[in-house]
């Protein structure tokens, strides 16, 4: 058993994007906060914290959840992705940030980070999506700028191209 | 916002959990997938005084089949359930219902306990439990009890489930039919139900649930043949629908009708 007092901070270690990093947080730090204030990272974006908007969407053990539904207590030992983890090297964005640019999935890009996180682990699980997966999974998020069309469009060309990485050349 | 301070527990045994709940009784609240619990202490509509996070108790997390059951652990995600090999096969309305639970994104981590011991009158698994007449499984340091889902589910948020006790897993019973049918009308994908309806069709009788209108899900038995447009009609007058900001008690009342009788049919249409 863990116990932490309400005014104690406690340790929490994370691998965040492959890295082994840790910080301090007392119990009613949520991992949003954790993520962005004690260690740094601020592709993660908050938007509702109550799990209505997807904008702070992350990857914690692979899963896409809701990081100011969960507590940065919750995470420690684990492992966290986040938008961060995307690029290569030199920031060459992947395949799904590619098709993002070239598709207009994006205005203000708040609400971005969040989605292709989700997406991220939707691909993986699902390569081959119908249209209306990918609408069912963006329901998950909210956009204020696109209409969703150029989101929707994006995803589905970022299936097709990964797919066409793997396997023999026709 | 950012939730009122409380003390955090991470217990790694079920006596753990059990000793704390005697120990602050209402003042504890137990952490599971948190999907909606930790949106309630963000909005500062709960003020715990601790926190007891069961994520990481081994045992919490598994499906099994137990007499005719499928047994479902409280630390087992809403998607684990749904992918679950067996699902199709013997909690068809289930499997049905599951995909209209919250977002992929929330059913990650949301369990399917935890929906069940929140027992929001609109949503999708306290409905299917009520219909399926399954059971939910109470611990505490007085032992452990299973509680049907009529008796369990006693109003809007309010359930059977005593302040020193803690919801370990719900039991639902393999089905026999396959024909069910399951809809729900909702702003968005994924938002709370305005109603949520499902059928279980057996022979020319049918299981009709509604989620969304009253305090907690409603179940009758219905007989295919009669006035369904009657019956249905009766159904909504009687429980009248609740108002909220999402919809009138009329738009309720009136969407049963519509939604209702529809789903009574797809179940009585499926093949068996």
């Amino acid at each position: 058993m863990r116990r932490v007092g309400r005014d104690q901070r406690s340790r929490v270690t994370v691998k965040l994007n492959g890295r082994n990093v840790s910080a301090e947080a007392e119990p009613r730090m949520l991992l949003s906060d954790f993520i962005r204030q004690a260690l740094g990272a601020t592709g993660t974006h908050v938007g509702c914290e109550h799990g209505v908007c997807g904008c702070c969407t992350v990857l914690l053990d692979g899963v896409a959840v809701r990081s100011c539904l969960t507590l940065a207590m919750q995470a420690d030992g684990r492992e966290i992705a986040t938008v961060e983890s995307l690029a290569g090297a030199g920031g060459a964005l992947n395949a799904l940030q590619q098709a993002f640019r070239k598709n207009h999935a994006l205005q203000c890009g708040f609400c971005t980070p969040g989605i292709l996180m989700s997406f991220t682990d939707f691909l993986r699980r699902n390569p081959k999506p119908s249209e209306a997966e990918v609408i069912e999974v963006l329901s998950g998020h909210i956009c204020r700028c696109t209409g969703y069309a150029g989101i929707i469009a994006a995803v589905l060309e970022a299936a097709g191209s990964m797919q066409s990485t793997v396997g023999e050349k026709p | 916002m950012k939730p009122h301070p409380f003390d955090y527990v991470r217990a790694d045994t079920v006596d753990e959990v059990v000793d704390i709940l005697a120990e602050h009784s209402d003042a504890a609240r137990v952490l599971a997938g948190g999907q909606s619990l930790l949106a309630m202490l963000n909005l500062r509509l709960l003020e715990p005084e601790v926190l007891i996070d069961i994520n990481r108790i081994a045992e919490l997390s598994e499906i099994r089949e137990v007499g005719g059951k499928v047994e479902v652990g409280a630390a087992v995600t809403q998607n684990r359930l749904m992918v679950w090999p067996g699902v199709k096969e013997k909690l068809p309305l289930l499997a049905a219902a599951l995909p209209f639970v919250g977002h992929f994104q929330t059913r990650n981590k949301g369990t399917v306990c935890g929906s069940v011991a929140h027992n929001d009158p609109s949503s999708e698994i306290p409905l299917s439990l009520a219909l399926l007449q399954g059971e939910v499984v109470l611990r505490s340091h007085r032992g452990t009890r299973a509680v049907p889902a009529r008796e369990f589910q006693v109003g809007m948020l309010t359930t059977a489930r005593k302040p020193d006790e803690f919801v370990t897993a719900v039991r639902f019973p393999v089905q026999t039919t396959r024909r069910v049918a399951f809809r729900e009308v909702a702003r968005r994908h994924g938002d709370f139900a305005i109603i949520a309806v499902g059928a279980i069709a057996d022979g020319t009788r049918v299981s009709f649930g509604v989620g969304g209108m009253a305090g907690r899900p409603a179940v009758r038995e219905i007989t295919a043949g009669g006035d369904l447009v009657d019956t249905i009609n009766a159904l909504a007058w009687e429980l009248e629908g609740y108002e909220d900001q999402h919809a009138s008690s009329r738009m309720r009342r009136d969407l049963l009708r519509r939604v209702g009788p529809a789903v009574i049919e797809e179940a009585l249409q499926c093949a068996g």
